[in-house]
């Protein structure tokens, strides 16, 4: 670096903004050389791998929804597969669509959330997105129509928009007729266009110029653009059955989190999440999605976390239009659910959760109680990744003042769209200059 | 126009979170007392709140409160232009609430009428029952909000 640094100081967030949850962060430089960043997870630790231990089998999909209020989803569908795993069963057909057209209500609803309100802000200089809404009316009132169709497609499906209740293991509890799922299909017709558009107005954002070189990790399937199984594959050669990925990764303990901390064993760091999905899949988005990728002027793969914004909002629109191909082949299936009972057994399974993969693997015994049980979110995962971008970037930008310095590594936070509650077993910007 | 105004009431909590619970209890017992209520418990996220309230006359907001007075005071906050609720002051999003919904819809220029009902809550940890002086207060609250939806009914009419 040319510029001169100044030599010692600490940069503290007590409490970051727009993030699903509370954390802080903390960054020391000590003569012009920055010694540690912290991503500090403070939320209370919650214990819900402990208490579903002794539980029915049936429980985890609504026990393991309440992790999350922005992707109860996720914990749904990744619960529900590994307790099928274990009992030697898997769902297909109309009701496997069923789950992956519910699960596509969530990418809209929780990208939506992230890319309008959350992370567009930091791009255009703004405090929040209500100071946003006033210049930038259109665009926020498009937004929040996207979001809306997300949440009826859940509350359609998951029996209501919030903490949904009607995903059981085997399949659902009540489904929908062809007749009910028509008015929603017009709606999203209307989707795909405000999808588009928002795709067109993030992708006119200033970028900085940063990129990383992180193993990037994701659910691939061999037709499809997976979010609801597969095997977990990486840019550098992982390829396992998602039933083995707890095999290949190392939770581990840091003092200044509530949150473990995953790595690829022998491997290190890396990445799961939109970017992760996008570089390793993006020929299998559907063609409408794929040309707003290309318009918005991204390339096969994409590294740099800033432009994940443009990411979030092509997987808004082929979600929008996966959608709409899973309604149009609908044929409601003649039982709700298929027979589950339980056996003695280990099980587990991946999805992609709107922040990346989330695995789930669970004991049961012949009763089908539940002995031991494992959940790794994506936002774990990804916590020392973001602590190495934060670490180069502050790196890269001493000589900013204090308060740029810290929105852009408050910005480089958001990227990951960090899900605090989920990840604490999980953020404050504390910057230590000695 | 011969339609009654579409007055809706939205109770607005976290059932697992004591008392921040209490907006939920009071839209229990306003749908016990009159089902002709329109009723929709949310749990404070503002793009939520903004998608409950689209296209009604009036809406009466029921949530907790924290303010230092005596725990189940119960307060009516009547949200006219230029009345202004504090925001959870550049939180995580998980601190954003029935204010910031209030300003996004006013920065949008589609702010209905809105009358904030707010119970004082005592306890906000983890469990899921009010503390006593709070629960006490439900039934009074309930009758407060049912006044509001009288008065916003029979007002709305008697403009239009």
């Amino acid at each position: 670096m040319t510029h001169k640094a100044p030599a010692n100081r600490t940069m503290k967030v007590d409490a970051l903004a727009r993030v699903e949850g509370e954390g802080a962060m903390y960054v020391e430089v000590d003569d012009g050389e920055v010694r540690d960043v912290q991503l500090r997870i403070y939320e209370p630790p919650r214990f819900f791998e402990a208490f579903l231990r002794g539980r029915r089998f049936t429980e985890p999909p609504d026990i393991t929804a309440r992790i999350c209020g922005i992707c109860p989803v996720a914990y749904q569908m990744s619960s529900a597969r590994a307790i099928e795993d274990a009992c030697g069963v898997e769902v297909d057909g109309a009701l496997r669509d069923l789950r992956h057209l519910l699960y596509c209500g969530e990418l809209i609803e929780s990208h939506t959330l992230h890319v309008a309100m959350l992370h567009a802000p930091d791009f255009l200089g703004y405090e929040s997105a209500i100071e946003m809404a006033t210049d930038h009316r259109p665009e926020v009132e498009l937004s929040l129509r996207l979001k809306k169709v997300g949440n009826n497609l859940i509350d359609l499906i998951g029996g209501r928009a919030v903490h949904p209740v009607n995903v059981r293991v085997g399949g659902f509890y009540r489904v929908p007729s062809e007749r009910e799922l028509r008015p929603i299909a017009e709606r999203l017709r209307e989707a795909r266009d405000d999808a588009r558009a928002l795709t067109e107005w993030v992708s006119t954002f200033d970028f900085p110029d940063f990129e990383h070189d992180h193993e990037l990790v994701a659910l691939s399937h061999p037709n499809e653009y997976a979010i609801l199984s597969g095997r977990v594959v990486s840019d550098r050669g992982l390829d396992v059955p998602e039933t083995d990925y707890g095999n290949h990764i190392a939770e581990e303990q840091v003092p200044h989190s509530t949150a473990l901390h995953a790595r690829l064993l022998a491997r290190g760091n890396y990445l799961v999440g939109p970017l992760a999905r996008y570089s390793l899949h993006a020929d299998k988005l559907t063609p409408i999605a794929a040309e707003a990728a290309r318009d918005a002027g991204l390339g096969p793969a994409c590294r740099n976390p800033f432009q994940s914004i443009i990411v979030r909002s092509v997987e808004v629109l082929h979600a929008c239009d996966m959608a709409l191909q899973l309604i149009d082949r609908y044929e409601r299936p003649a039982r709700p659910a298929i027979d589950v009972q339980p056996r003695a057994g280990v099980g587990a399974a991946c999805s992609e959760a709107p922040r990346g993969l989330l695995y789930h693997r669970y004991e049961i015994d012949d009763d089908g109680l539940i002995v031991d049980a494992q959940i790794v979110p994506p936002t774990s995962q990804n916590q020392p990744t973001i602590e190495h971008d934060l670490f180069h970037l502050v790196e890269d930008h001493l000589d900013l003042d204090r308060d740029r310095l810290r929105d852009r590594c408050e910005q480089a936070i958001r990227n990951y769209d960090p899900c605090i509650s989920c990840a604490t077993h999980f953020l404050d910007l504390v910057v230590d200059e000695r | 126009m011969t339609d009654a105004p579409d007055v809706r009431v939205i109770g607005v909590g976290n059932e697992f979170r004591r008392d921040d619970g209490v907006g939920l209890r009071v839209v229990d017992e306003i749908r016990r007392r009159d089902p002709t209520v329109a009723v929709v418990e949310l749990d404070g996220e503002p793009t939520r709140i903004l998608d409950a309230w689209e296209g009604a006359d009036a809406v009466v907001v029921v949530d907790a409160l924290r303010s230092g007075a005596a725990p189940g005071t119960i307060r009516t906050l009547r949200v006219e232009d230029g009345v202004r609720l504090p925001r959870g002051t550049g939180h995580s999003s998980h601190r954003a609430g029935v204010a910031e919904a209030v300003e996004l819809a006013r920065a949008l220029r589609r702010l209905p009428h809105v009358v904030l009902c707010a119970v004082e809550g005592a306890d906000f940890g983890p469990g899921p029952t009010l503390s006593p002086s709070v629960a006490s207060a439900v039934d009074e609250a309930a009758e407060h909000v049912l006044a509001e939806v009288r008065r916003l009914r029979g007002g709305a009419a008697a403009a239009s």
